[in-house]
Protein backbone atom coordinates (compact mmCIF):
# COMPACT_ATOMS: atom_id res chain seq x y z
CA UNK A 1 0.00 0.00 0.00
CA UNK A 2 1.23 3.51 -0.85
CA UNK A 3 1.39 4.67 2.73
CA UNK A 4 2.31 7.97 4.34
CA UNK A 5 5.67 6.35 5.16
CA UNK A 6 6.26 6.08 1.45
CA UNK A 7 5.33 9.73 1.07
CA UNK A 8 7.94 10.50 3.72
CA UNK A 9 10.53 8.67 1.61
CA UNK A 10 9.54 10.77 -1.42
CA UNK A 11 9.99 13.90 0.66
CA UNK A 12 13.45 12.83 1.79
CA UNK A 13 14.46 12.07 -1.80
CA UNK A 14 13.05 15.27 -3.29
CA UNK A 15 13.87 17.82 -0.62
CA UNK A 16 17.40 18.32 -1.91
CA UNK A 17 16.17 19.02 -5.45
CA UNK A 18 13.76 21.79 -4.47
CA UNK A 19 16.30 24.59 -4.50
CA UNK A 20 17.35 23.70 -8.03
CA UNK A 21 13.78 23.81 -9.28
CA UNK A 22 12.90 27.23 -8.01
CA UNK A 23 13.29 30.00 -10.55
CA UNK A 24 13.23 27.53 -13.41
CA UNK A 25 10.42 27.01 -15.89
CA UNK A 26 11.58 28.64 -19.11
CA UNK A 27 8.63 27.11 -20.93
CA UNK A 28 5.08 27.35 -19.63
CA UNK A 29 2.36 24.96 -20.79
CA UNK A 30 -1.12 26.26 -19.97
CA UNK A 31 -4.16 24.00 -20.36
CA UNK A 32 -7.69 25.47 -20.45
CA UNK A 33 -9.65 23.81 -17.64
CA UNK A 34 -12.95 25.71 -17.55
CA UNK A 35 -16.29 23.93 -18.04
CA UNK A 36 -15.84 24.02 -21.84
CA UNK A 37 -12.31 22.59 -21.69
CA UNK A 38 -13.16 19.87 -19.18
CA UNK A 39 -16.23 18.80 -21.18
CA UNK A 40 -14.12 18.61 -24.36
CA UNK A 41 -11.49 16.37 -22.75
CA UNK A 42 -8.92 18.66 -21.10
CA UNK A 43 -8.35 16.42 -18.07
CA UNK A 44 -6.49 13.62 -19.92
CA UNK A 45 -4.65 16.27 -21.97
CA UNK A 46 -3.37 17.97 -18.82
CA UNK A 47 -2.35 14.69 -17.24
CA UNK A 48 -0.57 13.58 -20.42
CA UNK A 49 1.48 16.81 -20.38
CA UNK A 50 2.35 16.39 -16.69
CA UNK A 51 3.38 12.75 -17.20
CA UNK A 52 5.28 13.14 -20.43
CA UNK A 53 7.17 16.27 -19.32
CA UNK A 54 8.38 14.24 -16.36
CA UNK A 55 9.06 11.07 -18.38
CA UNK A 56 11.30 13.00 -20.77
CA UNK A 57 13.06 14.73 -17.87
CA UNK A 58 11.90 18.20 -18.86
CA UNK A 59 10.50 19.25 -15.49
CA UNK A 60 13.36 21.61 -14.74
CA UNK A 61 12.54 23.77 -17.77
CA UNK A 62 8.83 23.16 -18.34
CA UNK A 63 5.97 23.98 -15.98
CA UNK A 64 2.44 22.77 -16.66
CA UNK A 65 -0.43 24.84 -15.31
CA UNK A 66 -4.19 25.22 -15.64
CA UNK A 67 -6.28 28.21 -16.65
CA UNK A 68 -9.92 29.14 -17.26
CA UNK A 69 -11.80 29.77 -20.48
CA UNK A 70 -9.82 31.61 -23.17
CA UNK A 71 -12.92 32.33 -25.26
CA UNK A 72 -12.71 29.76 -28.06
CA UNK A 73 -14.84 27.07 -26.44
CA UNK A 74 -15.46 25.28 -29.76
CA UNK A 75 -11.71 24.71 -30.18
CA UNK A 76 -11.16 23.11 -26.76
CA UNK A 77 -9.16 21.41 -25.41
CA UNK A 78 -6.79 24.34 -25.94
CA UNK A 79 -3.16 24.37 -24.83
CA UNK A 80 -0.96 27.46 -24.91
CA UNK A 81 2.83 27.31 -24.87
CA UNK A 82 4.70 30.34 -23.57
CA UNK A 83 8.43 30.54 -24.05
CA UNK A 84 10.59 33.54 -23.18
CA UNK A 85 11.45 35.58 -26.26
CA UNK A 86 9.12 33.62 -28.54
CA UNK A 87 5.60 34.05 -29.78
CA UNK A 88 2.84 32.20 -27.94
CA UNK A 89 1.85 28.93 -29.62
CA UNK A 90 -1.77 27.79 -29.30
CA UNK A 91 -2.66 24.15 -29.85
CA UNK A 92 -6.34 23.31 -30.37
CA UNK A 93 -8.56 20.20 -30.29
CA UNK A 94 -5.94 18.47 -28.21
CA UNK A 95 -5.94 14.85 -27.07
CA UNK A 96 -3.64 12.93 -24.72
CA UNK A 97 -1.80 11.41 -27.73
CA UNK A 98 -1.33 14.80 -29.38
CA UNK A 99 -0.10 16.14 -26.04
CA UNK A 100 2.63 13.48 -25.88
CA UNK A 101 3.62 14.32 -29.44
CA UNK A 102 3.86 18.04 -28.59
CA UNK A 103 6.04 17.31 -25.54
CA UNK A 104 8.37 15.14 -27.62
CA UNK A 105 8.60 17.30 -30.77
CA UNK A 106 8.00 20.83 -29.51
CA UNK A 107 9.03 21.02 -25.86
CA UNK A 108 11.96 18.61 -26.20
CA UNK A 109 12.87 18.93 -29.88
CA UNK A 110 12.04 22.60 -30.38
CA UNK A 111 9.85 21.97 -33.43
CA UNK A 112 6.28 23.30 -33.39
CA UNK A 113 3.71 20.66 -34.39
CA UNK A 114 1.98 23.03 -36.80
CA UNK A 115 -0.84 20.66 -37.82
CA UNK A 116 -2.36 21.11 -34.34
CA UNK A 117 -1.92 24.85 -33.97
CA UNK A 118 -4.61 27.51 -34.13
CA UNK A 119 -3.24 29.33 -37.17
CA UNK A 120 -3.20 26.31 -39.47
CA UNK A 121 -6.71 25.25 -38.57
CA UNK A 122 -8.27 28.62 -39.32
CA UNK B 1 -20.00 15.79 -19.35
CA UNK B 2 -19.26 12.11 -19.95
CA UNK B 3 -18.38 11.37 -16.32
CA UNK B 4 -19.64 12.81 -13.02
CA UNK B 5 -15.99 13.04 -11.96
CA UNK B 6 -15.60 15.72 -14.66
CA UNK B 7 -18.49 17.67 -13.13
CA UNK B 8 -16.74 17.36 -9.76
CA UNK B 9 -13.53 18.77 -11.25
CA UNK B 10 -15.53 21.64 -12.75
CA UNK B 11 -17.51 22.45 -9.57
CA UNK B 12 -14.39 22.28 -7.37
CA UNK B 13 -12.85 24.90 -9.66
CA UNK B 14 -15.56 27.32 -8.45
CA UNK B 15 -14.39 26.67 -4.89
CA UNK B 16 -10.80 27.64 -5.67
CA UNK B 17 -12.06 30.74 -7.49
CA UNK B 18 -13.94 31.58 -4.28
CA UNK B 19 -10.57 31.43 -2.49
CA UNK B 20 -11.39 28.26 -0.58
CA UNK B 21 -8.54 26.95 1.54
CA UNK B 22 -10.25 23.63 2.12
CA UNK B 23 -12.48 21.69 -0.25
CA UNK B 24 -14.35 18.67 0.98
CA UNK B 25 -15.47 16.13 -1.61
CA UNK B 26 -17.75 13.47 -0.25
CA UNK B 27 -19.27 10.63 -2.25
CA UNK B 28 -21.77 8.33 -0.60
CA UNK B 29 -22.90 5.35 -2.61
CA UNK B 30 -25.15 2.37 -2.11
CA UNK B 31 -26.77 0.01 -4.61
CA UNK B 32 -29.43 2.54 -5.65
CA UNK B 33 -28.16 6.01 -4.89
CA UNK B 34 -25.05 8.09 -5.41
CA UNK B 35 -24.64 11.35 -3.50
CA UNK B 36 -21.91 13.85 -4.32
CA UNK B 37 -21.33 16.67 -1.86
CA UNK B 38 -18.74 19.38 -2.48
CA UNK B 39 -18.30 21.88 0.31
CA UNK B 40 -15.75 24.64 0.74
CA UNK B 41 -14.75 27.47 3.04
CA UNK B 42 -14.52 30.04 0.24
CA UNK B 43 -16.06 33.51 0.27
CA UNK B 44 -19.54 32.16 -0.50
CA UNK B 45 -22.33 33.79 -2.47
CA UNK B 46 -25.09 36.24 -1.68
CA UNK B 47 -28.74 35.37 -2.33
CA UNK B 48 -28.85 36.91 -5.82
CA UNK B 49 -25.75 35.13 -7.05
CA UNK B 50 -26.98 31.88 -5.56
CA UNK B 51 -30.19 32.10 -7.63
CA UNK B 52 -28.31 32.92 -10.80
CA UNK B 53 -25.90 29.98 -10.55
CA UNK B 54 -28.65 27.38 -10.25
CA UNK B 55 -30.65 28.80 -13.15
CA UNK B 56 -28.51 30.22 -15.97
CA UNK B 57 -31.57 31.99 -17.38
CA UNK B 58 -32.63 33.64 -14.15
CA UNK B 59 -30.76 36.85 -14.78
CA UNK B 60 -31.18 39.26 -17.67
CA UNK B 61 -27.75 40.75 -17.11
CA UNK B 62 -25.53 40.52 -20.18
CA UNK B 63 -22.35 40.39 -18.13
CA UNK B 64 -23.10 37.12 -16.45
CA UNK B 65 -20.32 36.13 -14.09
CA UNK B 66 -21.41 32.53 -13.66
CA UNK B 67 -21.07 29.71 -16.12
CA UNK B 68 -22.81 26.49 -17.06
CA UNK B 69 -21.07 24.29 -14.52
CA UNK B 70 -23.81 24.09 -11.88
CA UNK B 71 -26.69 23.86 -14.41
CA UNK B 72 -24.93 20.95 -16.16
CA UNK B 73 -24.37 19.17 -12.85
CA UNK B 74 -27.98 19.78 -11.85
CA UNK B 75 -29.22 18.43 -15.18
CA UNK B 76 -27.11 15.27 -14.74
CA UNK B 77 -28.79 14.69 -11.37
CA UNK B 78 -32.34 15.59 -12.44
CA UNK B 79 -32.28 13.39 -15.52
CA UNK B 80 -31.96 10.39 -13.16
CA UNK B 81 -34.87 11.61 -11.03
CA UNK B 82 -32.43 13.03 -8.50
CA UNK B 83 -31.76 16.62 -7.54
CA UNK B 84 -29.15 19.24 -6.75
CA UNK B 85 -29.18 21.59 -3.81
CA UNK B 86 -26.82 24.45 -3.18
CA UNK B 87 -26.46 26.61 -0.12
CA UNK B 88 -24.00 29.35 0.62
CA UNK B 89 -22.95 31.75 3.34
CA UNK B 90 -21.29 34.91 2.06
CA UNK B 91 -18.26 36.26 3.89
CA UNK B 92 -19.93 39.68 4.27
CA UNK B 93 -22.81 38.24 6.29
CA UNK B 94 -20.87 35.38 7.88
CA UNK B 95 -17.32 36.62 8.47
CA UNK B 96 -16.15 33.54 10.34
CA UNK B 97 -18.30 30.74 8.98
CA UNK B 98 -18.60 31.17 5.21
CA UNK B 99 -18.55 28.87 2.23
CA UNK B 100 -20.65 26.92 -0.22
CA UNK B 101 -22.16 23.44 -0.23
CA UNK B 102 -23.24 21.76 -3.45
CA UNK B 103 -24.99 18.44 -3.03
CA UNK B 104 -26.31 16.25 -5.84
CA UNK B 105 -28.25 13.01 -5.58
CA UNK B 106 -28.43 10.49 -8.42
CA UNK B 107 -30.49 7.37 -8.98
CA UNK B 108 -27.83 4.93 -10.14
CA UNK B 109 -30.23 2.52 -11.78
CA UNK B 110 -31.84 5.13 -14.01
CA UNK B 111 -31.03 4.70 -17.70
CA UNK B 112 -29.74 8.29 -17.88
CA UNK B 113 -27.32 7.92 -14.98
CA UNK B 114 -23.86 9.20 -15.89
CA UNK B 115 -21.08 7.02 -14.45
CA UNK B 116 -18.74 8.51 -11.86
CA UNK B 117 -15.76 7.74 -14.10
CA UNK B 118 -12.13 8.40 -13.26
CA UNK B 119 -12.41 10.17 -9.89
CA UNK B 120 -8.72 9.45 -9.15
CA UNK B 121 -7.73 11.44 -12.20
CA UNK B 122 -10.00 14.29 -11.10
CA UNK B 123 -8.33 14.45 -7.67
CA UNK B 124 -4.83 14.36 -9.15
CA UNK B 125 -5.83 17.14 -11.58
CA UNK B 126 -7.27 19.30 -8.77
CA UNK B 127 -4.13 18.94 -6.66
CA UNK B 128 -1.89 19.64 -9.67
CA UNK B 129 -3.86 22.78 -10.53
CA UNK B 130 -4.18 24.18 -7.02
CA UNK B 131 -1.46 22.69 -4.82
CA UNK B 132 -1.95 25.35 -2.13
CA UNK B 133 -5.56 24.31 -1.53
CA UNK B 134 -6.34 21.46 0.84
CA UNK B 135 -8.65 18.63 -0.16
CA UNK B 136 -10.47 16.10 1.95
CA UNK B 137 -11.89 13.29 -0.16
CA UNK B 138 -14.08 10.47 1.12
CA UNK B 139 -15.93 7.89 -0.92
CA UNK B 140 -18.19 5.52 0.98
CA UNK B 141 -19.35 2.50 -0.99
CA UNK B 142 -21.62 0.42 1.22
CA UNK B 143 -19.41 -0.35 4.21
CA UNK B 144 -16.18 0.48 2.39
CA UNK B 145 -14.32 3.76 2.65
CA UNK B 146 -11.75 5.40 0.39
CA UNK B 147 -10.17 8.57 1.70
CA UNK B 148 -7.47 11.15 1.13
CA UNK B 149 -6.61 14.21 3.21
CA UNK B 150 -3.98 16.56 1.78
CA UNK B 151 -3.51 18.14 5.24
CA UNK B 152 -2.05 14.82 6.44
CA UNK B 153 0.14 14.71 3.34
CA UNK B 154 1.33 18.28 3.89
CA UNK B 155 2.37 17.43 7.46
CA UNK B 156 4.61 14.66 6.12
CA UNK B 157 5.90 16.58 3.11
CA UNK B 158 7.22 19.47 5.23
CA UNK B 159 7.20 22.14 2.53
CA UNK B 160 7.61 19.91 -0.51
CA UNK B 161 4.83 21.13 -2.85
CA UNK B 162 1.84 18.85 -3.44
CA UNK B 163 2.22 19.27 -7.21
CA UNK B 164 5.65 17.61 -7.19
CA UNK B 165 5.36 14.88 -9.82
CA UNK B 166 6.35 12.07 -7.45
CA UNK B 167 3.73 13.26 -4.96
CA UNK B 168 1.02 13.32 -7.65
CA UNK B 169 2.01 9.76 -8.59
CA UNK B 170 1.74 8.77 -4.93
CA UNK B 171 -1.80 10.21 -4.78
CA UNK B 172 -2.79 8.31 -7.90
CA UNK B 173 -1.31 5.00 -6.70
CA UNK B 174 -2.59 5.41 -3.14
CA UNK B 175 -6.17 5.96 -4.28
CA UNK B 176 -6.00 3.28 -6.99
CA UNK B 177 -4.84 0.76 -4.40
CA UNK B 178 -7.62 1.78 -2.02
CA UNK B 179 -10.21 1.19 -4.76
CA UNK B 180 -8.68 -2.18 -5.65
CA UNK B 181 -8.73 -3.26 -2.00
CA UNK B 182 -12.49 -2.70 -1.72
Amino acid sequence: MKSLAELQAIKDRMKSKIVLREGSGDIRVVVGMATCGIAAGARPVLNAFVEEVNNLGLNDTVTVSQTGCVGYCQLEPIVEIYEAGKEKITYIHMTADKAKEVVEKHLKGGNIVSEYTLTDAE
Amino acid sequence: MKELSLNILDIAENSTKAKAELINIEIIENSDTLIIKISDNGIGMNAETLLSVTDPFYTTRTTRKVGMGIPLFRFAAEQTGGNLTISSRHIDEHPTNHGTIVSATFNKNHIDFTPLGDIVSTLVTMIQGHPMTDYVFTHRIGDGLISLDTREMRAVLDGLPLDTYEVLCWVKENLTEQYKAL
